[in-house]
């Protein structure tokens, strides 16, 4: 296997998507010539033509209805929001269309949409540029929300993605695109959704994360290793629906639990899993669960960020008190 | 200011500019309110043959008696949210008449006649008003697919999706459009410039509406903007926009017949305001009309509805009677009670399927929540 970045596993899997299916197309605000403001789409319209990878005029709502209209023709849109701050302005698309059309037609019409988005803070962006909004989307019912952690993943999730007739929301880690290298498989393949996967293996604690909190996750349980703890860290992958029978598995392991996100305490996906495990494997815990987030204060972007955000040290500290706790 | 060139001097002059606004959408007029054809050639171009205005009058008797009967059962409780289309059977009857089968409806919620004429079953338009799902469900009795959308709550959402419909069309080459609905007030929204800003910079295949009925609820249009004609709006995207005599059935068909052969061309999307009024209040929802404005103002634009010059005009070429007229409305009135009986018998809805219509494939709590109102038989 060939060792690639986060960004190049998820440029892969668009370009084998679109030799795949000709009904998959691609589009978004600079996504055609210049290959996405990131290089996500690099060199794709170039391979497949304008007619499968263009832009779009400079308006999300604009380009969530022209996913939603372009369905009816039997096309599978690639969506890309070219920030998931700006997402604000294709909420309606998203949450009043796409979600609730499946249900509105009672079942005998479908959306199969990818709304492709880098969210995630630490590389000096403008304001709107790095939230984690993911809980807000998290909360729609009728909508997937999938957050990739490695590129393998990526690239399987992505390709699932775009294979499931149900609209997804796909967060990609700004931060990742590129510091984050792995294995990838050759070809073309799936990954799962709705399923999470143990990233490490461990015995004392169980660290439940997704996106952009898993290295921080897997960091600090590198630093745990040498202090003699063995952290397991389970990362969500699709953050909802939430794969509950996997956290299930890891809590009733471990019996001790933090749940680790990059969005504030008030945000994020964290909430849900700890009302999951309160409500159904409480009486396997020996501590109560502990909580790393972000803290509730609008994103302050550019020079104080690298503060503001969760660190892995910030894990180390929570996991010992709950590990400590008897 | 006498050292300016001419050309920067005509630039400078606002005040120039706004009058040029004001005369430069003229409105289109063939039908006038006695009856008269005031455009010979006009007519003859929207080539409408005897039997295709005995269509179209049908369709505009058939809305208008729907329109009756929903705000009765509305009242009863027996129909849901509804809201009335009264004055507006030209601009929604004799324009949808220029589209086919092939042609996508994007429809707002006052656009109910458009789809039942579509092929939309009126049982399913009571359910739907109902909030029973098995009225979007959008085939004919037959079972035959019917391109269209059940009315858009969300006001401007049709337009962007209409844009993506007609992108698709113009993708897969077909001889069809998105045609599309809204009223003055959904010009407002962001929503309306960018489903015609995207369509136009595709040069998709789209004709939109936006029927100006004079009010948003409450709300005038002449608060709605400072535009003094909503086709101007138009204009900014970059399309052919017109507005038209919104009671005017011959004009509007005229109208949208043109508007479908331009898109369906490849020159890319046109813009139609018709200009009409809604003359009762905008929903079966407690609305009173005599809050914000004059019945002297109703009055006279019920002088003006469309039904009135229509009729005048095919009695007077001897293809319309009151006898048609109301044998017809007695037929239009036995298959609305028919209608009725059809939707008052279907079955309950059940909690396990609006689960199992959220996602395809459901979550692992959605799944548990399918079994437990299953097992209840829920």
């Amino acid at each position: 296997m060939a060792v690639k970045s986060y960004i190049d596993a998820i440029r892969e899997a668009m370009d084998l998507a679109l030799e795949k299916d000709n009904d998959v197309v691609i589009f978004g605000e600079d996504v055609g010539e210049n290959g996405g403001v990131f290089r996500a789409t690099d060199g794709l319209q170039a391979k497949y033509g304008e007619d499968r990878v263009f832009n779009t005029p400079l308006a999300e709502s604009g380009i969530g209805g022209l996913a939603i209209g372009l369905t009816t023709q039997n096309y599978r849109p690639i969506m890309e929001i070219q920030f998931f701050g700006f997402v604000f302005e294709v909420m309606d698309s998203i949450a009043g269309q796409m979600a609730r059309n499946r249900f509105r037609f009672n079942g005998t019409r479908q959306m199969p949409i990818v709304v492709r988005s880098p969210y995630g803070g630490g590389t000096k962006t403008p304001e709107m540029h790095a939230d984690n909004l993911e809980g807000m989307v998290a909360q729609i019912p009728g909508i997937r929300v999938v957050m990739p952690a490695n590129p393998a993943d990526a690239k399987g999730l992505l390709l699932s993605s775009i294979e499931s007739n149900d609209p997804v929301v796909f967060l990609e880690n700004l931060h990742l695109y590129r510091s984050l290298k792995g294995e990838v498989p050759e070809g073309y393949y799936t990954t799962p959704l709705d399923t999470a996967a143990v990233a490490r293996e461990g015995e004392d604690v169980s660290i439940i994360s997704y996106g952009g909190g898993v290295p921080v996750a897997l960091k600090a349980a590198d630093a745990l290793a040498k202090n003699g703890v063995s952290a397991e860290v389970l990362d969500l992958r699709t953050v909802s629906p939430l794969d509950i029978k996997s956290i299930g598995d890891t809590v009733t392991k471990t019996g001790r639990v933090v749940v680790v996100q990059e969005a504030q305490r008030m945000a994020g996906i964290g909430a849900n899993v700890m009302g999951e495990i309160s409500e159904r494997f409480i009486l396997s815990l020996k501590a109560p669960i502990g909580r790393v987030a972000a803290p509730d204060s609008v994103y302050p972007f550019g020079q104080a960020e690298n503060d503001w955000m969760i660190k892995p040290d910030d894990v180390v500290a929570k996991v010992m008190e709950v590990v400590n706790y008897d | 200011m006498s050292d300016l060139t001419a050309t920067n001097q005509q630039i400078l002059d606002f005040q120039a500019q706004l009058e040029a606004q004001d005369t430069s959408f003229p409105m289109l007029s063939v039908l006038n309110n006695d009856g008269q054809i005031v455009d010979e050639e006009a007519l003859k171009r929207a080539d409408l043959s005897d039997e295709d205005l005995v269509n179209i009058i049908k369709r505009m008797l058939l809305s208008r008696q729907l329109d009756i009967r929903s705000t009765k059962l509305a009242k009863q409780g027996r129909f849901g949210f509804f809201a009335p289309t009264a004055g507006q059977e030209a601009s929604q009857m004799a324009s949808s008449y220029a589209f086919n089968d092939d042609d996508w409806l994007m429809p707002g919620y006052r656009d109910i006649p458009e789809i039942v004429v579509k092929g939309w079953p009126i049982w399913k338009a009571i359910l739907w008003s109902r909030g029973h799902v098995l009225g979007n469900e959008f085939t004919t009795e037959e079972g035959k697919p019917v391109n269209a959308w059940m009315p858009q709550i969300i006001i401007g959402a049709q337009y962007v999706e209409a844009a993506g419909i007609a992108l698709g069309l113009k993708k897969r080459n077909k001889d069809a459009v998105a045609y599309a609905y809204t009223g003055d007030g959904g010009t407002s929204q962001g929503d309306f410039y960018e489903g015609m800003n995207f369509a136009g910079a595709y040069k998709a295949n789209a004709v939109f509406f936006a029927q100006n009925n004079g009010y948003a609820i409450s709300t005038p249009r002449s608060l709605q903007t400072a535009a003094t004609h909503l086709a101007a709006k138009g204009w900014a995207a970059g399309l052919p926009s017109i507005v038209v005599d919104g009671n005017d059935p011959i004009a509007v068909y005229l109208a949208a017949k043109e508007a479908r052969a331009w898109a369906t061309s490849g020159k890319g999307p046109v813009f139609i305001e018709t200009l009409t009024d809604r003359l009762e209040p905008h929903s079966t929802a407690g609305d009173d009309p005599l809050r914000y404005r004059k019945q002297a103002d109703i009055d006279a634009w019920w002088q003006k509805e469309p039904l009135i010059r229509m009729r005048k005009f095919m009695t007077e070429k001897g293809i319309w009677s009151e006898e048609q007229e109301s044998a017809y409305i007695d037929e239009v009135n036995a298959l609305i009670d028919e209608q009725i009986k059809i939707a008052d018998k279907v079955d309950k809805q059940k909690i396990s399927n609006f689960i199992k219509h959220t996602l395809e494939v459901p979550g692992q709590a959605m799944t548990e929540q399918i079994s437990k109102f299953e097992s209840e038989g829920k």
